[in-house]
């Protein structure tokens, strides 16, 4: 049977980096920071954290490294698109295009290797009850986003923020504030999943290995209407897809066919989602604007 | 809530001294003193660029003033940030309103100042605070409804609600009531005069000089960043602040006799567009059809489906007793229609481009084109032609659009059309956004334009402009016409009640039988 619950348990484990990721673009979507930075983020996550494991010898320290150097990177986005009011897409395509540069000149100079770094004595992350630790965060993670966005006192504020800053800063609550918080949560998040890829679903470090999982995390989150709820399903799909990927490959297609599932079903949601707003907006009249 | 228990109630709710405020080239106040006693309200008027708004972002800590002093409630105090003013017991109502759409009414009301528990928002809370206060003043508005939902007049509630919650003494309404049906406004009015008998300040930004009249204590009028007068609104008149506000005598709210009309023009049957249906009406030549409705009830479509910017659905359009139902702008302007859209800064004029290429436009089809190409000589020539018959206000054709004020800008726009002659001419909001003096002449010239033999359709969500220069008036409700009136017939709350529905209009309405209004 090709889909059974082996099928769900690998998409689970394959989730996780896509989740987290997506769950801090989420995040900076409602505080009103388009973040599609998301992928440079992890890649800079990857690094740090089997950097930091080779050194030190401990995974823990890897992720936890892995997280507080995204949320250092992650810091380009906040000044240059809050503070100093940038294109946040520029900038985000800034920070993927970096962080593929970066970590590959850190490949060669601190590994002396090139294209991969792998070693037997590479510590990962253990596996508890089948699933990494971080995928448990993650899905305790999607919990605590949804209270806090939907009931906390920062979460109707960061909502606020996000769909109108001057109101928001009328009432005395500072947008800048708000929106520094959720990109360094998203650092934060997306650290987290670089390690969850580098130390959780493989122990290596290869150059640009996240290869476009934050992209699809950006997608995840519009699927999702930045709703940690909708980017847990919309997660799920991918991991599903990236999962019904090696079980293809394993019945025979050629890996190159396989592996482009998950951005095959990419584009199939895009196109359905944005047929069906279509449809749900009608042509806007000129004047509807107009009614001051 | 209550004024400060110390308070001894003869300081003023707000004392500003001296203030003096300069923008790079400008002097937007220059030593201004204001004094607002507690438990009135006070009305702060001026025409555009008088001072007004920089005066309430420097009480509203917005604005750092150059020199002068803000005390309240006695207290002399520095603002940094408008948090800081709200901590003081002042609040603010925005002309544009800075409300949280995908928010409920609830949340807005209590953003920043939530109650909690566990850190969590109390929703339960939160709603019955609103209640609370709705009852309490007179503001009934839904606590759970999305405020994206709601129609501009609760919008504005709600604005209100959000200052209460925060304990706000006083509270500074900017240009309230431009967007509200007359019976929106009279309610807002029964609300602050409540809020004001109990003991709250409110400070009425507006230039509109019935509604100060009707709802204010004092009055305080600005003129090039001058106090020039404080009046006690018992002792003044509409047409003494209107002096005060222009430097010269207005005449007001002037209802201009009746046009004598001639041949039909534009015979619109049975049109339907988007938002807009069932609508019969003509225009002759020598008269002016008034439009009058709150916006946002078709007023926009129908002109612009007569304009040619919008598809019509059914129904049939003759100019001059040709159908031009399904023909382009381009040919219904050359069958001879001239247009004035309401928004002057996107679609009548382009702000970028110079004064004299704004008037050619339109123009360089016909007048000024010399075998496809348009000599700069004609087109410069056309300009000073057209700035010294409309009195337009710019420092040379050549500089951009932008730079002129709305009133100037409005006067180009409306001169070009009024240069094509053409029969028709169709005119959204003449007057929206501006100042006395331009509104006198830019009326002046429909009126002349009329008499000249042409026929105008108005549309305007003013009252006293359609009622001043409108010969026959139709009142348009939910995409229908349901009323119209004899020019003698139309008054104000006539006119009031059947914009906001009251004329029933179950079946539209012919333009020739007059329909009772009865409540």
């Amino acid at each position: 049977m090709f889909f059974d619950s082996d099928l769900l348990m690998s998409a689970l484990r394959a989730l996780t980096p896509i989740l987290l990721a997506s769950l801090g673009g989420a995040i900076c979507e409602r505080a009103g920071v388009f973040n599609i930075g998301l992928e440079g983020m992890m890649l800079m996550g990857c690094f740090t954290a089997v950097a930091t494991s080779w050194f030190t010898g401990s995974p823990w320290l890897g992720v936890l490294a892995a997280a507080l150097a995204s949320a250092v990177y992650s810091l380009i986005l906040a000044v240059g698109a809050v503070t100093l009011r940038g294109d946040a897409v520029v900038l985000g395509i800034a920070l993927n295009l970096l962080a593929v540069g970066l970590t590959s000149f850190l490949l060669r100079t601190v590994f002396g290797v090139q294209g991969t770094f792998d070693d037997p004595s590479l510590a990962g992350l253990p596996l508890v009850g089948g699933f990494s630790p971080l995928a448990y965060l993650a899905w305790a993670a999607v919990g605590v986003a949804a209270l806090m966005l939907s009931r906390h006192v920062w979460g109707l504020r960061l909502r606020g923020v996000g769909e109108a800053p001057d109101a928001a800063a009328t009432l005395g609550v500072s947008p800048v504030r708000y929106q520094y918080g959720a990109v360094l949560v998203s650092g934060v998040l997306c650290g987290l999943a670089g390690a969850q890829l580098a130390l959780g679903n493989v122990t290596l470090f290869s150059e640009n290995m996240t290869a476009g999982r934050g992209w699809i995390a950006v997608v995840a989150v519009m699927l999702g209407r930045a709703l940690p709820l909708g980017v847990l399903l919309a997660a799920l799909l991918f991991g599903l897809s990236e999962a019904a990927g090696f079980r293809l490959q394993g019945l025979g297609l050629p890996q190159q066919a396989t592996d482009a599932a998950p951005y095959v079903v990419t584009l199939g949601a895009l196109f359905l989602t944005t047929a069906r707003r279509r449809r749900r907006t009608p042509s806007t009249s000129p004047s509807a604007g107009a009614v001051s | 809530m209550t004024p400060p228990p110390s308070a001894d109630p003869e300081t003023p709710a707000v004392e500003l001294r001296g203030i003096t405020k300069r923008f790079p080239g400008t002097l937007a106040n220059d030593a201004v003193d204001l004094t607002v006693r507690r438990g009135e309200i006070h009305a702060l008027m001026g025409e555009n660029g008088a001072g007004k708004s920089t005066l309430m972002s420097v009480l509203y800590g917005m604005e750092r003033p150059d020199a002068g002093s803000v005390r309240i409630d006695g207290r002399e105090v520095v603002f940094s940030d408008p948090g800081d003013a709200m901590a003081a017991g002042l609040g603010m109502v925005h002309q544009s309103f800075k409300l949280f759409d995908s928010l409920t009414v609830a949340e807005n009301v209590v953003y920043a100042a939530e109650p909690r528990r566990f850190g969590l928002v109390d929703r339960g809370a939160a709603r019955r605070r609103v209640r609370e206060l709705a009852e309490e003043h007179g503001l009934a508005v839904d606590p759970d409804a999305r405020v994206g939902d709601l129609p501009v007049g609760l919008r504005q509630r709600v604005e209100i609600l959000k200052l209460l919650h925060r304990g706000a003494r006083t509270l500074i309404l900017d240009e309230p009531t431009a967007v509200l049906t007359p019976g929106e406004a009279d309610a807002l009015f029964a609300v602050l005069k409540s809020l004001a008998a109990q003991g709250r300040t409110v400070i009425l930004v507006t230039h509109k000089l019935r509604e100060v009249l009707e709802g204010s204590d004092n009055v305080t009028v600005l003129r090039d960043g001058h106090v020039v007068a404080r009046l006690v609104t018992a002792e003044t008149s509409a047409a003494e602040i209107a002096a005060a506000m222009t430097g010269r005598a207005v005449e007001l709210d002037r209802v201009h006799s009746a046009g004598t009309p001639g041949d039909v023009i534009l015979d619109v049957t049975d049109l339907a567009t988007d938002g807009v249906r069932d609508v019969r009406l003509t225009v002759r030549a020598g008269e002016i059809v008034g439009i009058a409705g709150v916006a946002g009830n078709g007023q926009s479509e129908l002109v612009e489906a007569l304009a040619g910017l919008r598809p019509v659905t059914s129904g049939r359009v003759a100019l001059l007793g040709d159908d031009i139902t399904h023909a382009s702008a381009t040919e219904r302007r050359a069958q001879g229609l001239a247009y004035v859209p309401e928004d002057r800064h996107a679609v009548g004029t382009a702000p970028a481009a110079s004064v004299a290429d704004n008037l050619a436009m339109g123009h360089h089809r016909t007048s000024l084109s010399a075998r496809g190409l348009l000599p700069p000589a004609a087109v410069r020539g056309h300009a000073r032609r057209l700035i010294e018959r409309f009195g337009i206000k710019a420092v040379s054709p050549e500089v951009p659009g932008s730079s002129l004020s709305g009133g100037n800008l409005q006067k180009l726009l409306i001169g070009r059309e009024l240069a094509h002659d053409a029969p028709l001419l169709l005119v959204e909001q003449p007057t929206r956004g501006v100042d006395i003096g331009a509104v006198q002449n830019i009326h002046d010239q429909l009126i002349a334009y009329r008499d000249a033999g042409h026929a105008v359709l108005l549309v305007s969500a003013e009252l006293s402009e359609i009622r001043g220069l409108a010969d026959r008036v139709l009142v348009m409700y939910e995409g229908r016409v349901t009323a119209a009136y004899e020019k003698a017939e139309a008054d104000e709350r006539t006119l009031g009640l059947a914009m906001a529905g009251g004329a029933g209009g179950s079946a539209p309405v012919t333009q020739v039988a007059p329909v009772e209004v009865g409540d």
